[in-house]
């Protein structure tokens, strides 16, 4: 009994040893790659599928071909947005300098996300409801997601004291991410009253098995493609924040 | 509680001692709402329409004109730390502060709203939920400004961030304060957008001033 505690906490252990920075940065220099190959590999197999596979929309033709880009960015930039508070709270909480670096890292990856997610949404609406824009609920809150990105990432980095920018930050992704339901639901039920435009994204037709699968493979690779860009990114923040310490200066990358 | 009166008398004291801060911001809420019928035309019909809209996002601006003094002086003089070292609870403080804001930037606009609003030709009953709604959503204003008030304390550029932090989390106030009064306008039930958005204020009120006294002990720290 007691050796199989011993066994867990030492296992907890070792996971706690990846939240030093000097731990993490070799750690998860050996990661991108195999997230990047995961990545295209996904990213093939996906576009594969959406473009060869899925069959013609029989109401929107070809052009609903999209979707396979649009419903995973924005699934993603909802998603990145929790993450991205999770990893801010943590900090917040545990004081622990790498989920602040995390959170910080998310951030623009989360933003891109959005914008991608209305730019296509832009694209796709143009042909199918002849408007690039429209009052739609999740077309507005998506919007403001992409604003409260910006908010995060303005705050971050107009505060120099790099502890004070961790923390702020951290407080403004956690009541975000309380405010991000509300706001939903709100825009959604501001809609409703208002119901200018006729057009509905939730009358969408049963979808096909294959388009389903286009679409899972697509988010798939988006999760990789954000954590090896995360990943990236984490260790460029890293270096920078502790380019004062030696274990920073004995690396090949550094010293050359 | 004798601590929360006191820096609510301070903060009043203090705007009393220098009016034209707070009077800008009023005169802002009157100039920009009538300015809008210069700029669209005196189309009474329009008008009533727009009106909710107008005055309501005249009011989020004016209020955000306000609040980066909630705790910027305190913050350059030192008052806030002495506050954060005070044996009283650092968020009953920070509460009182953001209800003196309140009287002195809410309240005044929840009074000045009925005169704006004969402006834009609303009836008795539009009138009196205007003036409800922004009883009910001015305070949300304050608390969640509060917030930003607070991250931006010191910073570069601090009340630009200000307005790009808080505007966006101002949106579910101004669209149940700005549905309220269109709904009275056309005739329509009140009662479940004075619902929503008396849960946002007990949901503010609940929790905004403990967030607000972190962001700020982090800011002094």
């Amino acid at each position: 009994m007691s050796n199989v505690n011993n066994l867990s906490s030492s296992h907890v252990m070792s996971w706690f040893k990846f939240s030093s920075p000097s731990a993490f940065y070799p750690l998860a220099g050996k990661m991108i790659p195999w997230f990047w190959a995961l990545t295209i590999i996904f990213g093939a197999a996906g576009l594969w599928v959406s473009f060869f596979v899925a069959p013609v929309d029989a109401v929107q033709g070809q052009g609903y071909r999209i979707i396979f880009v649009h419903v995973p960015v924005s699934w993603m930039s909802m998603f990145i947005y929790v993450v991205m508070a999770t990893w801010a709270g943590l900090g917040l909480i545990l004081n622990t300098r790498l989920s602040a670096m995390m959170a910080q890292a998310l951030a623009p990856i989360g933003a891109w996300m959005a914008f991608l997610s209305l730019w296509t949404g832009a694209f796709w609406g143009k042909p199918m409801w002849g408007a690039w824009w429209v009052w739609d609920a999740r077309l507005t809150s998506e919007l403001i997601l992409l604003f409260l990105y910006l908010g995060f990432i303005a705050l971050q980095a107009s505060i120099d004291n790099v502890r004070r920018a961790d923390k702020a930050g951290a407080i403004l992704a956690l009541v975000g991410v309380v405010n991000v339901p509300i706001i939903y639901f709100s825009v959604k039920w501001w809609n409703t009253l208002h119901q200018g435009a006729s057009v509905s994204l939730t009358k969408a037709p049963a979808m096909a098995q294959t388009m389903l699968w286009g679409m899972l493979l697509m988010a798939l690779c988006l999760w990789m493609y954000s954590i090896a860009v995360g990943l990236m990114r984490v260790r460029a923040i890293i270096l920078e924040r502790e380019a004062h310490t030696d274990w920073v200066r004995q690396l090949n990358e550094v010293k050359h | 509680m004798n601590a929360f009166t006191a820096i609510v008398h301070r903060d009043l004291l203090l705007v009393m001692r220098r009016k034209s801060e707070v009077l800008t911001a009023l005169f802002f809420f009157v100039i920009v709402t009538s300015l809008f019928p210069l700029g669209i035309g005196a189309d009474t019909a329009l008008l009533r329409k727009i009106a909710p809209g107008v005055i309501w996002v005249a009011a989020l601006l004016s209020t955000l004109l306000g609040l980066q003094r909630m705790f910027a002086a305190d913050y350059a003089d030192g008052t806030l730390e002495q506050l954060v070292l005070s044996p009283n609870s650092f968020t009953v403080l920070v509460f009182g502060k953001i209800v003196a804001h309140w009287l002195v930037c809410g309240l005044p606009l929840v009074l000045l709203a009925p005169v704006i609003g004969i402006q834009f030709d609303l009836d008795v009953q539009s009138l009196k939920a205007l003036m409800a709604a922004l009883l009910l959503g001015t305070p949300v204003l304050s608390l969640l400004g509060s917030v930003g008030a607070a991250l931006t304390l010191g910073v570069r550029g601090g009340s630009v961030l200000m307005s790009l932090l808080i505007l966006p989390l101002y949106i579910p106030v101004l669209i149940f304060g700005a549905g309220a009064v269109y709904a009275s306008n056309v005739g329509l039930d009140i009662t479940g957008h004075f619902s929503l958005l008396g849960a946002l204020l007990i949901l503010a009120l609940a929790f905004v001033p403990w967030v607000s006294a972190s962001a700020v002990k982090i800011a002094i720290e």
